[in-house]
């Protein structure tokens, strides 16, 4: 694991990364790997099950439960910039990129 | 002093919930140093009194928890108060609701005193990784009370509360009362609901009770559990088989899985209780599970996979600590970069990593292979005996700063985490004392039972362990 590859999991994860922090998690992530790789002894590529497991979705009927509004205030609260009853985000349109 | 003993003294009317209270308060201004609790919560005072007046004209029909004490590990929800989950991220973070076990904990009567420190996102094994300073272990302060639910076995091993809350993920809960001298139970996966738990790894997280006898930790987790129709993924009485209570049981022992990286002491310990066993009448046969060795090599995949997703949430937007940039997504970047720390960083990258395009396969859809191999060897298992026991933790509690070294950290794990893989239940129960340093500190061992035998490890821990208290 190289420091391009830690920068560019960081902009992944949308985590800026400081130089120092780049460094140490490369020789980390690195020795993580290494670590987690013994599972290559006991599960073997080709033995990899491509069926759906027993594990299934389970829904619940699809109705509102709380009064319009309840919680508005509540979470808005939350939120650190807020306009009005509006979450304040910078513009996402029309920017350099 | 258990729940039970308080309960039988608020019967009589000698001590009230509201004097409980009061010496709960000050065990934790005297224990101020050892830093168990991040938050307190006001209206505790109010849950007291309302207990207190409960009793007067209820007496034993009151609830099971009227007026009991209890500490909440601060990354469970509770309406209006502040749960950080030991992040910088959520510092000012107030729950907006109540959690589900919270709301069943109310209604039995419990007096909620405050939230318990914990590694951040509950991503540790010594509360070291709190964002606001660790807890020091009560029985040796040089010493870790063990993570990530250090908090909650802190203040029930300095008296403060009879019983704690917390949550464990990989062992979370059974390490520090290992470290602690407590007893330290998880339920099997979907007994109790996750709804209002912050997030780590969703598919390994249960919440359950740090306690000092199995009957407390029984009672707490009666209350806590149950079907929720808001997490999916809680169980019914049908999902699992029956797993019966026995007069005796047959127990096994992975001795392959013991024979390396076990400090002596606590071996001879584990050795001692087995031998304590056989006296009791149990039976105690060596088993296999070769899989279980390498839990550690999944867990450090699926946890950090699932990690990354779950912590995606904290964006600096809609809550908790925003840390302005020069565009949208330089608010993500320094919001993330200064309200992480170092080891929940770590984790989300490795996490990145293990679910980037052309590594799935390589890395997550192994973990999970494994995952479910592991159950069916523990299935063919549990066919042959009862439960399995193993030590909770290859040590006694550590110094602070003494493991440096990532993977000896993660190690720490190595008996927790495959229970947490396979989403069986299992209880840490106190062993003995070893000495270090001329003190004498606890060291827990660990029975594993099959899904849903959460009733039999209370049965087997009442018979081994509460017998003698």
């Amino acid at each position: 694991m190289d420091k391009a590859q830690i920068q560019h999991l960081g902009t992944l994860a949308r985590i800026k990364l400081t130089d120092n922090e780049v460094e140490k998690l490369a020789t980390e992530i690195s020795s993580v790997l290494d670590y987690v790789g013994a599972i290559d002894e006991v599960v073997k590529s080709g033995e990899l099950k491509k069926e759906v497991g027993p594990v299934y979705n389970i829904f619940r009927t699809d109705e509102i439960t709380n009064t319009p509004g309840e919680y508005t205030e509540a979470l808005l609260k939350e939120a650190p910039d807020k306009e009005g009853r509006f979450v304040k985000v910078k513009k996402i349109l029309n920017t350099d990129e | 002093m258990t729940i039970k003993e308080l309960r039988a003294k608020f019967i009589t009317g000698e001590y009230t919930p509201v004097d409980a209270l009061n010496d709960t308060l000050s065990n934790i201004k005297e224990n101020e140093d050892i830093h168990a609790f991040l938050e307190l919560f006001s209206a505790a005072l109010d849950q007291a009194k309302a207990a207190t007046e409960r009793f007067k004209t209820e007496g034993e029909k009151a609830p099971l928890l009227c007026g009991i004490p209890l500490a909440i590990k601060n990354n469970i929800l509770i309406q209006g108060e502040r749960t950080t989950a030991a992040s910088k991220i959520l510092e000012n973070y107030h729950a907006t609701y109540d959690a589900t076990i919270i709301k069943k904990l109310r209604e039995a009567g419990a007096v909620l005193v405050g939230g318990t420190n914990l590694d951040e996102f509950a991503m540790g094994s010594s509360t070291e990784n709190s964002a606001f300073g660790p807890t020091k272990n009560p029985l040796d302060s040089s010493r870790v009370p063990g993570g990530s639910s250090g908090g909650s076995a802190a203040a029930v091993a300095m008296g403060a509360v009879p019983a704690a809350i917390g949550t464990d993920t990989g062992g979370s809960i059974r390490q520090p009362a290992s470290f602690c001298g407590l007893v330290g139970f998880k339920p099997t996966y979907g007994a109790v609901s996750r709804f209002g738990l912050i997030a780590m790894g969703s598919s390994f997280d249960q919440a359950g009770p740090l306690t000092n006898s199995v009957a407390d930790a029984e009672l707490l987790h009666n209350t806590m559990a149950g079907t929720d129709a808001m997490d999916s993924t809680t169980i019914t009485p049908d999902t699992y088989p029956e797993v019966i209570i026995k007069d005796k049981y047959r127990i096994g022992i992975p001795r392959d899985f013991l024979k390396e990286g076990i400090d002596a002491d606590v071996m001879e310990l584990f050795e001692k209780n087995i031998q304590d066993l056989i006296e009791a009448g149990h039976e105690v046969v060596n088993i296999e599970l070769p899989l279980f060795a390498k839990g550690l090599a999944a867990y450090y995949i699926s946890m950090p996979a699932e990690v990354s997703s779950n912590l995606a949430r904290y964006d600096g937007i809609r809550f908790g600590t925003k840390v302005e940039g020069d565009d949208l997504l330089g608010d993500y970047l320094n919001s993330r970069a200064e309200g992480l720390g170092a080891e929940v960083k770590r984790r989300i990258l490795l996490g990145t990593y293990v679910l980037s395009a052309g590594y799935y396969d390589a890395y997550y859809g192994k973990s999970e292979a494994l995952r479910d191999m592991m159950r069916e060897e523990l299935k063919d298992t549990f066919k042959d005996v009862d439960l399995v026991m193993t030590p909770t933790t290859p040590t006694p509690a550590f110094k602070f700063g003494s493991q440096e070294d990532l993977l000896a950290m993660y190690v720490q794990d190595i008996f927790t985490v495959p229970v947490n893989l396979t989403g069986v239940p299992a209880i840490s129960l106190p062993a003995g004392m070893v000495q270090r340093d001329g003190k004498d500190l606890p060291v827990g061992v660990q029975y594993i039972a099959p899904h849903a035998g959460d009733a039999r490890l209370f049965d087997f821990g009442k018979k081994i362990y509460d017998s003698k208290l």
